[in-house]
This record gives C-alpha cells, sequence and structure tokens, in this order.
C-alpha cells in the first residue's frame, strides 16, 4: 500500500514521512464540512463577508489537522471573534450557528453556545463578579462564550465600575484557555469600536472581526420567504408584491432594524389574518390558515405615510 | 498511611487526564459534579467543605479543572475529592466520588482501646493528623 492511500485515515500519532502525499479532498470529504456550507447557504441569506470568513477558518483547521500529521508543529489557532453590525443582522443567529460548525470541525468539543450579557457576568458588590464571571465562563467550557453587547461591560463613566474586574478575568482566560472555549463578542459598529480603544489588550486578543452588512430588500424578501416557511404560512401572489412594497417603505423609516424589523411584522400580520379569519366567521380550510391575504400586509402602518422617493 | 476512601482509591493516583475523563463520564450521566476538601482524614467525617459552589449547567470537564487547579494552590495540603451528585428523583446522591489530591505525607490512624465493665474493650480509631487544630494539620 502505498503511503499516499492510507496517510488520510491513520491516526496513529506517527508522523508521515516528508514526501509522502496527503489527498486534501478525502479530508475535507471525511469531515463533512460541505454539509455546514450547504447548511449556512440555505438557511442564512446573504451575509457574504461572513461565509467567506466562515469558510477560511474551516480551510485553516482542516489544514491545520493536515499538517499535524506531518508533525509540522504550530500553535491550535485562536478563534475568538467578534461580530459587528446594525441590529438584526443575524449576529446572534451566526454565532449560534458558529458553535455547531467549530464543533463539526472539531475545535471545540461540546459546541454548545452560552449566550450572556453583562448582568450575567458583573456583580452587584465587591467579590461578587469574580465568581459570577467563573461561572458563566465554566458553563461555557467546550462550547462558544457568547457576550451580547459587550461593550456594556466597559463603563468609562464610573471608575470603581465592577465590568473591568470581568474583562480581566475574560482576558486572562481567553489566553490560557484557548483550546477549551471560544469567545464571541457582538455589538454595534461604533460603539465597539470605543469599546477595543479603551481595551486594546481584548482587540489583539481577538483574531476574527467579522462586520455584518445590511440586508438589502431582496435578501429581506428572501428572509420573510424562509421565515413563513418554518411557521407554514405563506403569502398569496398579491401579499408578496404588497410586503416587497412594505420593505422598501419600512427600510425609509426610523429604527430599521433588518430581519428583526422583518420578524416583528409578520407576527403582525398572523395577528391581522387570524383576526380576520375569526371575524369571518364560517368555516375555514387548510389553504385559508396557511395564507396571509394581500389586505393583512397592507393594513400595516407603514402603508399611511407617504413614499420618499429615493432622489 | 495512604487512605482509601471513595472510588479508585487502590489505584495509583489519576492523572489530570484521567480525572478529566472520569469527570466526562458523570457530565455524560447528566450528574453535577463538584469540589470538596477537607483536612481530618477520618473515614466517619463525610461532609467535607465544598469548594466554590456545584457546578450544574456543566457540559465538559475543562470547567471543573479549572477550579481543580485553584484549590490545588489553595488548599495543596489538603485532601480535595470530586463528587458526582445524581439528582434523578429517588436518586438524590453522590453517584462517584474520588480523590484527587491529598497530602504529601498522611501519618495514619492510631487503635486506641477503651476498657470497659467487665472484660469489654471498645475500639476507636483516631487520625494523627487531627492532634493539630483545624488548618494547622499536614505543614511537614
Amino acid at each position: 500500500m502505498s503511503s499516499a492511500e492510507d496517510a488520510t485515515n491513520r491516526d496513529d500519532g506517527q508522523p508521515l514521512a516528508d514526501d509522502a502525499r496527503v489527498d486534501l479532498d478525502a479530508v475535507f470529504e471525511e469531515s463533512r464540512i460541505q454539509e455546514v456550507f450547504d447548511q449556512l447557504d440555505r438557511e442564512l441569506i446573504g451575509l457574504r463577508p461572513v461565509k467567506t470568513r466562515i469558510r477560511e477558518i474551516a480551510a485553516l483547521l482542516l489544514v491545520d489537522h493536515v499538517r499535524r500529521q506531518f508533525n509540522l508543529a504550530s500553535d491550535t489557532p485562536t478563534l475568538h471573534m467578534c461580530f459587528t453590525g446594525n441590529p438584526g443582522t443575524g449576529k446572534t443567529t451566526v454565532a449560534e450557528r458558529m458553535a455547531q460548525i467549530l464543533h463539526k470541525l472539531d475545535y471545540v468539543r461540546e459546541g454548545h453556545l452560552v449566550s450572556v450579557t453583562r448582568d450575567d457576568l458583573v456583580g452587584q458588590y465587591i467579590g461578587h463578579t469574580a465568581p459570577k464571571t467563573k461561572e458563566v465562563i465554566k458553563r461555557a467550557m467546550g462550547g462558544v462564550l457568547f457576550i451580547d453587547e459587550a461593550y456594556y461591560l466597559y463603563r468609562p463613566e464610573n471608575e470603581r465600575d465592577y465590568g473591568q474586574e470581568s474583562i480581566e478575568i475574560l482576558l486572562q482566560v481567553m489566553e490560557n484557555n484557548r483550546d477549551d472555549l471560544v469567545v464571541i463578542l457582538a455589538g454595534y459598529k461604533d460603539r465597539m469600536d470605543t469599546f477595543f480603544e479603551s481595551n486594546p489588550g481584548f482587540r489583539s486578543r481577538i483574531a476574527h472581526h467579522i462586520d455584518f452588512p445590511d440586508y438589502s430588500p431582496d435578501e429581506l424578501g428572501a428572509i420573510s420567504q424562509l421565515m413563513l416557511a418554518d411557521e407554514n404560512y405563506r403569502f398569496s401572489d398579491e401579499a408578496r408584491v404588497a410586503f416587497d412594497e412594505y420593505i422598501e417603505r419600512r427600510m425609509q423609516q426610523p429604527h430599521f432594524a433588518n430581519a428583526r424589523s422583518i420578524r416583528n411584522a409578520l407576527d403582525r400580520m398572523r395577528l391581522r389574518q387570524a383576526k380576520r379569519l375569526f371575524e369571518a366567521r364560517g368555516s375555514v380550510t387548510r389553504k385559508d390558515l396557511t395564507t396571509l391575504e394581500a389586505d393583512d400586509v397592507r393594513a400595516s402602518r407603514v402603508f399611511a405615510e407617504p413614499l420618499q422617493t429615493s432622489d | 498511611m495512604r487512605i482509601t476512601q471513595g472510588t479508585f482509591s487502590f489505584l495509583p493516583e489519576l492523572t489530570d487526564d484521567q480525572i478529566k475523563k472520569q469527570v466526562k463520564y458523570c457530565l455524560d450521566n447528566g450528574w453535577a459534579v463538584n469540589l470538596e476538601y477537607t483536612d481530618d482524614p477520618h473515614p466517619r467525617n463525610t461532609y467535607w467543605e465544598m469548594y466554590g459552589q456545584p457546578m450544574f449547567d456543566l457540559k465538559d470537564p475543562a470547567g471543573l479543572m479549572m477550579d481543580l487547579e485553584e484549590c490545588r494552590k489553595t488548599f495543596p495540603n489538603h485532601y480535595i475529592r470530586v463528587t458526582a451528585f445524581d439528582s434523578t428523583h429517588q436518586w438524590e446522591t453522590p453517584r462517584l466520588s474520588f480523590i484527587v489530591n491529598r497530602p504529601p505525607s498522611e501519618p495514619g490512624f492510631q487503635v486506641t482501646r477503651q476498657e470497659c465493665e467487665g472484660r469489654k474493650i471498645r475500639y476507636t480509631v483516631h487520625s494523627y493528623a487531627t492532634d493539630q487544630p483545624e488548618s494547622q494539620r499536614y505543614r511537614n
């Protein structure tokens, strides 16, 4: 047997010969990463830069795995990440996926996500913060620790704020327990930048800064389609047209939160549909129950305001 | 005299990797692990001090190992054990318990005989370590 064929499957700890060949295709095949990519493409609309980065990370881990077979020593890559982006751009959703992906890639052992905010990390009185933060870190070991709105950890206006203590513990763990957990910070771009300016240690310990772009109207349309399908609803053809118009109008109004606004809009439309069906009395069919009509969409407050043309 | 309490106590000391694997086994069974320490080795001393809080919600042994490291630093000359608690209905009890740290030298026990009425004799064991007050034992 040539060393090329059995090279991909060996696991006996013996380094490969210098001139051995490893078939990357076979390694790729074996790792089931393609499944993950397909799922990502299917379930997450848009987010090009995010997906690119995930592919890069996957490639890195794969190559690292092969390098180890040749006994080429290198440190485990740090995968602490920072997600920045506007509200509703999918930061939390991607973080959840990231835990599963890293688990499939064999980087984390358990693949669970512990999602926390400032309240879970920072205590109320002196001596309360350290145990609290450590408790959370222990729970996250073997998985991903996701800190939403991480900039709240640092409160510059109060110099005795306990957040600083929490930050120091996190920094230490991010350095010492790199093999045990992955820390993902998330927050709005501008505030995260300020946060990193005042905590340069954090910035340098995070290898991956990923910016989540806003969705285009088309992408939002596709997202709404997915969300409805998940809940066993669908738009009638007129409703679809009306909803595209809704998206266009909603995007111009203040407090637009991308996919989150879409989800809320859909929830309200389901309410209106239920009300319509209920008031009509009589019997309903399966189709009635699953279809959102144009009226359900057009009753929205968003249509009351005049549409501004973009010039 | 090397005391033998809990599981694995007749085996050589577990290495950290072995401890990790045992803890993983506990977690896979859904038991909650915790760390306890004491400097009173008497076999009837069942209630040891708990180090930190019991670790419910733990998924990976690394969390316990982090605490164990700290605990060993704080109490290098104490007995430390890992206890796995099963909270399922009608078990509600420790399912597994093993020592993960012990003092460098263990002086052992003395058998004391008490002569009673008639020719009766009562036996009791007394640990030499407890001749010293708490926290001053095993200092050599």
